[in-house]
Formats: C-alpha cells, sequence, structure tokens
C-alpha cells in the first residue's frame, strides 16, 4: 500500500466518522462543530485530488461562512434544541434502511460501469490549474453564463434572507 | 550549492543523509525531515513570541509616555518570562456547566490558526513551507478558522458575556473578510498569480506606490480581523468585561493572549509581502537567504509597529458604528477599487512603468477622494435629517 | 494511486449519511446539515471526474465551484425561513409544524 493511499483512507475514515456524528449527536451546537470537522475533511480529500483552488474556497465558504451561520441559528433558536428530547423520528429504523439501500444501490451501479477503477494520469507540469478555471468562469465559449445565473441566484437569495428574517416591527 | 546560498535544501539533504544512514526508508526519512522542519519554524515562532510581548509592552509604553518593563534583565528583557511563569502555577478553571471539550479545543485552534498562516510565508526566496499556487486565498481560510475559534471559546464557557463577546466577534470578522478579500485581490491583478512567491517577485515596484489606498484598505480589514483597537469590541473591557475569553485563566489564556500577539505580526508580514515588496530590498535578498528573511522582519516590523500605533492613538467604536462603516463605505469602496484598478490596469498595460506608476497612484488617489467626499456630503445631509428634527424641540424651551 | 472507485464509494457513503440525516432528524436545522453533506459528496464526485478524466476541461472544477454558490443561497433562506418560523410558532421541530396538515 502507498503512502497516498494511507493518506486517503486516514481522510476517508475521518471524514466519514465525523459525518455520522453530525447525524447522531444529540447536542446540536455539537452536531454543527462536526459538520465542520467533516467538511475539514473534504476540503483535504479535494487536495489529494490536486484541486488546491477548490479547496482552499471549500474552507472559506463552508467552514468561514456556512458553519458560522448554522452555528449562529442553532444558537439563535436555541430554547427547543434541549438534549432530554428524542433528536430522531419514531421510525428512524426506516430511514437507515433507505440510507443503507442507497448505498448498496450506488455501489451495485458503479461497480458495473467500465471506467470505475481507472487510475488518473500524471497533471501536465506546466498546467495552470487556477488560471484556467478562472477562464472558464468567464469565457463566453466556456461557462460564463452559468457563472451569471449563478451570481444572479445568490443576490436574490441575499434579498430573499434579510426578507424573511428581518424583524417587522 | 552550499549552506550560505540555500541553508534549507543543504540541512535537509544532511539530515535524510544521516537517516538513511540508519538505514531508514527513503519517503519516511522525508517525511521525519519535513516534520522537523515543521517543529524548528513553530519552535522560532513562539520564541519570536516571547520577544513580541516585550516589545508591545515597551511600544505601548512609550506611546502613553511610561518606561514600561525595565526591572527584570536589561531593559526588561526577561519580563516576558516572568511572565509566563506566572500565567504556568496559576490555576487552571473549567467554569461550571461549560462545554469542556469545546472549551478546551478552543485555544489550540486559535493558535493552530495563526501558526498555519506561516506555511505560505515566503521568508526567502528559496525558504518557504509551501509553494501553494493559491497563498493569497489561503490566508482567508487561516481566518476562518480563527472566527470558529471564537465562536467556540465563547459559547463553551456558558458566560453571556463571552457568548456576547464571540456574536460581536464573529459578525465582526465575517464582514470584514469582504473588504480584505477584494484588497487580496489587487495584488493578484498586478502580478497576475496567486502564489505568494511570485507576487513578491513581481514586485519591482512596491505595489503600495502602485495602490496606496488598497494597502490600506487592507490594514484596516485586517486590524478588525485581528480583533485590535479600535476594533477590539469583543474584548470591549468597560462592557463586556473581556469578552470571549473572559472564563479562560492561566496558559489557556496565555495562547489566545500569544496568538493574537503573533497573528498582529503576521498581519504585518503580509503587508509587507503583499504591498512592500516582502523580502525584496534593492537587490540585497540576493546575497544570502539570511539577509532575505532580516528584510521580512524588519519590514514585519514595521508593519507591526504601524498596528500598534493605530491601536493606542485611535478609540474604540461601538459595534454599529463599526458594521455601518464597514457595509456602507469600505464594502462598497473596496469593489469600486478592484474595478477601478482592473480598468487602469488594462488602459495602462503598454505605458512606461513611470507612467504606469503615476496612473495607478493617480487613479487611487481620485478614488479615495471620491469616496470620502460621498460621504462626507452622505454623513451631512443625516446630521441635517437628525438636527432638523431636533430643532422644534428647542424653539419650544 | 488511488484509483477512481475509492473517491466515488466515499462519496456515495457521505451521500447516504446525510441522506439518513435529512430522513431521520427532527430538528429543521440538523435536516439543513444532512443536506449540506449530501451536497459536500456531490462534489467530491465532481471534482474526482475531473482529476480523472481530461483535466485540461474544466467542468468539474466550475460545476464545483456552483454547488458552492448554490450551498450558500441554500443555507442562508433556510435559516433565514427557520428563524422566521421559530419567531411565529416558536418551535424548529419540522414534526410540528403541521398548519398545513389535516
Amino acid at each position: 500500500m502507498t503512502g497516498e493511499q494511507i493518506i486517503f483512507l486516514i481522510t476517508a475514515g475521518y471524514t466519514l466518522g465525523s459525518g455520522l456524528m453530525v447525524v447522531t449527536t444529540r447536542n446540536l451546537v455539537h452536531a454543527a462543530l462536526w459538520l465542520v470537522a467533516t467538511l475539514f475533511g473534504v476540503a483535504v480529500t479535494y487536495a489529494l485530488l490536486n484541486a488546491n483552488f477548490i479547496a482552499v474556497v471549500q474552507i472559506v465558504v463552508y467552514i468561514g461562512a456556512i458553519a458560522i451561520l448554522f452555528i449562529f441559528a442553532v444558537m439563535l433558536t436555541r430554547k427547543d434544541l434541549r438534549d432530554n428530547t428524542p433528536q430522531m423520528n419514531k421510525n428512524w429504523w426506516v430511514g437507515a434502511l433507505l440510507a443503507v439501500l442507497t448505498f448498496a444501490g450506488f455501489a451495485f451501479l458503479l461497480q458495473g460501469w467500465s471506467g470505475f477503477s481507472k487510475t488518473a494520469a500524471a497533471i501536465p507540469s506546466e498546467f495552470d490549474a487556477v488560471g484556467a478555471l478562472g477562464e472558464a468562469l468567464v469565457s463566453p465559449n466556456a461557462y460564463v453564463l452559468p457563472f451569471e445565473v449563478a451570481s444572479v441566484l445568490l443576490l436574490a437569495a441575499l434579498v430573499g434572507a434579510v426578507y424573511l428574517a428581518f424583524n417587522k416591527k | 550549492m552550499n549552506f550560505w546560498n540555500d541553508p534549507l535544501k543543504v540541512a535537509a539533504d544532511w539530515l535524510e543523509g544521516i537517516f538513511a544512514g540508519w538505514g531508514m526508508d527513503a519517503v519516511l526519512a522525508h517525511v521525519l525531515v519535513a516534520f522537523l522542519g515543521v517543529f524548528l519554524l513553530i519552535i522560532i515562532l513562539m520564541v519570536l513570541d516571547i520577544f513580541l510581548v516585550w516589545v508591545e509592552r515597551k511600544v505601548v509604553a512609550r506611546f502613553q509616555d511610561r518606561l514600561g518593563p525595565n526591572r527584570v534583565g536589561p531593559f526588561g528583557l526577561i519580563q516576558p518570562f516572568a511572565d509566563i511563569i506566572k500565567l504556568m502555577i496559576k490555576e487552571d478553571t473549567t467554569p461550571g456547566g461549560a462545554d469542556k471539550v469545546v472549551y478546551n479545543l478552543a485555544p489550540i485552534l486559535s493558535m493552530a490558526s495563526v501558526l498555519i498562516l506561516w506555511a505560505v510565508v515566503p521568508l526567502a526566496p528559496v525558504m518557504l513551507g509551501v509553494d501553494l499556487n493559491v497563498g493569497v486565498l489561503f490566508l482567508i481560510a487561516a481566518g476562518a478558522i480563527g472566527t470558529l475559534s471564537i465562536i467556540m471559546a465563547g459559547w463553551s464557557s456558558n458566560n453571556k458575556f463571552a457568548t456576547i463577546g464571540g456574536f460581536r466577534q464573529v459578525a465582526v470578522m465575517v464582514s470584514f473578510e469582504i473588504p480584505m478579500l477584494a484588497m487580496l485581490m489587487i495584488p493578484v491583478i498586478f502580478s497576475g498569480s496567486m502564489n505568494m512567491n511570485t507576487i513578491i517577485e513581481s514586485q519591482n515596484v512596491w505595489y503600495f506606490l502602485i495602490s496606496p489606498l488598497g494597502a490600506l484598505i487592507f490594514l484596516i480589514a485586517a486590524i478588525a480581523e485581528l480583533g485590535r483597537a479600535p476594533f477590539d469590541l469583543a474584548e470591549g473591557e468597560s462592557e463586556l468585561v473581556a469578552g470571549f475569553n473572559i472564563e479562560y485563566s492561566g496558559m489557556k489564556f496565555g495562547m489566545f493572549f500569544a496568538g493574537e500577539l503573533l497573528h498582529a505580526f503576521t498581519f504585518g508580514g503580509f503587508w509587507a509581502i503583499l504591498f512592500f515588496g516582502g523580502y525584496r530590498f534593492f537587490g540585497l535578498e540576493q546575497v544570502s537567504p539570511f539577509l532575505a528573511v532580516l528584510i521580512l522582519v524588519i519590514k514585519a516590523m514595521v508593519g507591526y509597529w504601524v498596528i500598534m500605533w493605530v491601536r493606542y492613538t485611535v478609540m474604540r467604536i461601538r459595534i454599529d458604528q463599526m458594521l455601518a462603516f464597514n457595509w456602507k463605505f469600505l464594502t462598497p469602496l473596496a469593489f469600486v477599487l478592484v474595478l477601478v484598478t482592473a480598468l487602469a490596469d488594462a488602459l495602462l498595460a503598454s505605458a512606461p512603468t513611470w507612467l504606469y506608476v503615476s496612473g495607478m497612484f493617480l487613479a487611487n488617489v481620485l478614488t479615495g477622494w471620491a469616496a470620502l467626499e460621498i460621504a462626507r456630503s452622505a454623513t451631512h445631509k443625516e446630521r441635517e435629517q437628525l438636527e432638523g428634527a431636533k430643532q422644534p424641540a428647542e424653539v419650544s424651551h | 494511486m488511488v484509483p477512481l472507485s475509492w473517491y466515488l464509494m466515499l462519496a456515495a457513503a457521505l451521500f447516504s449519511i446525510g441522506l439518513f440525516g435529512v430522513l431521520v432528524r427532527r430538528n429543521a436545522v440538523a435536516i439543513l446539515l444532512g443536506v449540506e453533506l449530501m451536497l459536500n459528496a456531490v462534489n467530491i464526485n465532481l471534482v474526482a471526474f475531473w482529476r480523472y478524466g481530461d483535466v485540461t476541461s474544466m467542468a468539474g472544477q466550475v460545476f464545483t465551484v456552483i454547488v458552492f454558490v448554490v450551498a450558500a443561497a441554500e443555507v442562508a433562506v433556510g435559516l433565514a425561513l427557520v428563524i422566521s418560523v421559530y419567531r411565529r410558532r416558536n418551535t424548529v421541530v419540522a414534526d410540528e409544524l403541521d398548519m398545513m396538515k389535516w
């Protein structure tokens, strides 16, 4: 087993373990903090895939903004988040069964696919992924339209969120 | 290649040779040497941190017309060690009802978020931790972890002052991240790269001269990110007692404190790297990496001194004033400045250096002047409205 | 070298964990946490396909960035809704928000 495989296994174990903690912890602030741990593990996975820019943006956007938003929301609605009430549905086992079935279905579908266990080619040494991503995002014959639509969506979400959370006097 | 020209490479090769001589696997030896390098850097930074306590106390004393520590050792140099011994032997308290794991994790994360920044600092052309192609964004990513440590400290302390302090600090850090991110784009526009080393190499003219306004906005955002006066409302002694670190004692408090000092010094260093040419100083950095490190440390010290200078001469402002300042003035100005810089850069692309520099400088000054004029008229109107509402009441007296 | 299958299985497992959270949790905020896990699993897949496919074609990374934007928008609106509901109903437990049910 090579070093890279060992690092991948440690990262994957850490990510999945903290992901399980997110959905099973009783204390919601702890669940949000475990989410931060999971997202950090995902960022390490991106770094293992040589996507440096995506890894750093993952930390900036998810840990810097989304995780903190979650912690804020949990604290602002704290009154009925006490740990003594059940945090799960009565028929939680149906959910567990569905999740396991989903995973089994994915595994079944994927292992029948021909490209399932292909290995990656080396990245050409002079290839500048960050520059290429930047050009792809704003070039008219690449992805400028999805990018603009996404920014409009973000603006609409911003306005909507402010309107919803605004405390009308 | 000798020790004088590339000390890290020579030392690493020597160590790997020794480990290989012991019959160690080559990959393992490489990992071990890298680990030792990180360990050494952290030790140097911690020793520097102790020295920074002394610098901070001496400088604040001079600003306030005092002498500062001068009893323990020559010029009071041993004073920080006395402070550390005091912190070590203090009782290590944990408040009742605190969330123990989160409470103990917060100071470690706070310190780690500062130390991790030094992974991308190019100390010299050949001395840097990782040559990351997104080094500039790494700065913001580490800041996100610092924010997280503060909210963890504030929430887990089970103390209302700590929670309010944590909330305030997070609101400030999240909102001032935006002008800071926009200002990080300015060196990126000029150098065409997010790599710290490339940014320094392409600074034949200091970016401070090309974009003085950008450097200023970056400094303001950095001070807010640090949570130092005038933006230290997370600690606000007179209102919140000590803010998010109120319940911490002993060395845990010491870690927050040391982290803050090192953070200030680090941001002084980043200011120097992004806008003042980093380790470059009239070709002196070519002589030896040791000289380059010295130049960078001196420049970082100057940046740190400016941050201290602001801290001890400007008073604290209110949280609403601070957020209004950010959202209504600093963020729009930062975005406009990025637009102006990109436009001027495209217009002056083929101009000779002197024209390019003076044109960029002029564009910056004009943008800043226009922003100040707009802000002045807006505040004037606001004040008139307020006073106009008050006047009838005064007449009835 | 890690084969593609490892990344895909990691993503599938993370997606299933997120699905479990969405189906099972009673608290609205916790359901959103589960949705975040699912979105991240999708992102792992996108980046893995970029790396194992043609590296010079940036589609995988571009759509990862767009998923970031969508996730940020989703969280902002979702949490604003949760806070707004909490103000009116004084609860964020999804079972108890049953005014439309009869």
